[in-house]
């Protein structure tokens, strides 16, 4: 068993990408019967947190930009790690996520073990 | 004989508030010179009460009894003086000045003080749970044998061993600072949330013992609802919780201690003012920003308390179900969330759920199954229940998977 990085990606400067109180509510059911299934299966490693949208962006020679990203169109809407057999299988997992009919994207990455 | 009636009673209350007393002033050590001291205390009690009337306040009588033992004690036991707790040991020469301090205040101090020294994690939890029976609540070591369906050699056993282990430690018995709190507090509420079920689950037949242990685990978080430090939102979760189960117990077995599936409960046998005040303490648990699995699972526990199925008590319980398992993977919960997804979203949604599930090695799952099954494809869904006859390990289990599969035969 591996352990895989999900991590959802969204268009933060879509008209999308601050939904109104009623999307939020209905947004939640789906998203928490995904991750409760993942969890019902005891592949939940790391469960997924709520993120602010507003954001820092570090580069070199401490220049700090504001979100939203001016250069990089798509961030991080949110993230977890589960456990899975092979990419294959986490796959599955992230197919789940109720997001993606709303556009956003997901992805997945199998975590290496520490170089001997 | 009022004394005859009132001796147990006023064993079940007092003897653990002396000895709590008793043992915060001698220190891990001597817990059992602390047990004996007060286990005298109530041999003098029967013996002069049965002679002499009952006196005229008989905690009073108990705790003045209970004083003259221990001075007497500490006068007579000079080996004793020198393995004494420091603050006591400058004072020992003067034992008639030592202060036995039986008040309100003191008491619960040192129950207090004693609930996080039985549930200190150099001892295992079922440990834990025979210790604070037994140090804590007062059981003598056959009822809590009668009670965990074990030997009394078994849970004398047990509780010696923890003992030696808190003595070995050199745990001390004190109030616990905030830091302590802080990291203890959730093994606490396991060990409390264990006894209860210890008394809820027990297949044990003696109905009345199985009540005690549950209204003393209830007894025990109420202890910690009172102290300022420890009244904390998942205190009170987890006693709120207990409440609303509590209220189901004598809907939850017949009179042959048969267990009765929820769905068959008489209703009217679940106790309301039990039901009031879990609602209570959990609207009294619902502040700060922390959630612990104890809401989560009296939030699961209230709507259980409402017997209608609608489809808001279902789809709030399958949500709950989901935020325990994000929170913390049991297999129960992974199979009672796709119960409750069944009863929200209808059985196809949940038969793909359960396909997921890797619980084969338990009865449960099959049973589960075999619900989910049943209506939409009978042959298979006996099959399911037949399979879980076969894992089914108590003699109750299998009877109730004996009694899906009579209840399936076409």
């Amino acid at each position: 068993m591996n352990e895989f990085l999900i991590v959802i990606h969204r268009d933060l400067s879509s008209k999308d990408a601050s939904p109104s109180p009623e999307q939020m509510q209905q947004a939640i059911k789906p998203f928490q019967d995904w991750i409760g299934s993942i969890a019902a299966q005891d592949r939940l490693v790391t469960p997924p947190k709520r993120w602010d949208s507003d954001g820092r962006v570090v580069k070199k020679e401490d220049t700090v930009i504001n979100g939203p990203y001016a250069e990089i169109k798509e961030s991080i809407g949110g993230m977890m790690i589960i456990r899975a057999e092979n990419y294959d299988e986490a796959v599955e997992f992230a197919k789940g996520c109720p997001i993606l009919q709303w556009g956003a994207s997901v992805e997945v990455r199998m975590a290496l073990p520490a170089p001997q | 004989m009022a004394e005859i009636e009132l001796l147990p009673k006023l064993f079940r209350t007092e003897y653990q508030k002396i000895v709590a007393v008793l043992c915060s002033l001698f220190g891990i050590e001597h817990i059992e010179i602390a047990e004996d001291l007060v286990s005298d205390t109530f041999l003098a009690a029967t013996e002069t009460w049965s002679l002499k009337g009952l006196p005229e306040n008989p905690t009073a009588w108990l705790y003045t009894v209970a004083k003259n033992k221990t001075k007497n004690y500490l006068r007579h036991h000079s080996i004793f003086e020198q393995r004494l707790a420091p603050e006591l040991r400058y004072s020992s020469d003067k034992a008639e000045e030592i202060e036995i301090d039986l008040t309100v205040k003191n008491i619960s101090d040192s129950q207090l003080a004693m609930i996080f020294t039985v549930c200190d994690p150099v001892i295992s939890s079922e440990a834990q749970v025979a210790l604070a029976l037994n140090l804590l609540c007062g059981f003598g070591f056959t009822e809590i044998a009668d009670a965990f369906l074990t030997s009394k050699d078994v849970v004398y056993k047990r509780v010696s061993r923890a003992k030696d282990k808190l003595r070995e430690a050199k745990i001390r018995i004190e109030q616990p600072s905030l830091s302590k709190i802080n990291d203890r507090l959730e093994n606490v509420l396991t060990t409390i949330y264990l006894l209860f079920s210890e008394g809820y689950y027990s297949v044990s037949k003696n109905n009345t013992l199985r009540k005690d242990v549950c209204a003393e685990a209830m007894r025990l978080s109420r202890l910690l609802i009172d102290h300022k430090t420890t009244n904390l939102p998942q205190v009170k979760a987890l006693l709120a919780l207990m409440c609303f189960h509590a209220s189901r117990f004598e809907a939850r077995t017949n009179v042959l201690g048969e267990q009765i599936l929820y769905d068959d409960q008489d209703d009217t046998l679940w106790d309301q003012s039990l039901i009031r005040a879990g609602t209570d303490f959990l609207n009294l648990a619902s502040t700060g920003t922390e959630i612990s699995k104890y809401h989560l699972e009296a939030g699961i526990a209230y709507w259980h308390t409402k017997k209608e199925d609608t489809a808001d008590k279902w789809e709030n319980i399958l949500q709950l179900y989901n935020q325990l398992l994000i929170l913390q993977y049991s297999a129960i919960a992974a199979l009672n969330r796709t119960f409750a997804l069944s009863k929200a979203r209808g059985k196809a949604a949940a038969i793909a759920e359960a396909e997921k599930l890797n619980l084969k090695d338990y009865h449960f799952y099959y049973s589960l199954l075999g619900y989910l099954y049943s209506g939409l494809d009978n042959t298979l869904a006996l099959q399911h229940f037949h399979r879980a006859l076969q894992l089914a390990k108590s003699a109750a289990d299998q009877a109730m998977m004996q009694k899906h599969i009579d209840s399936h035969v076409p």
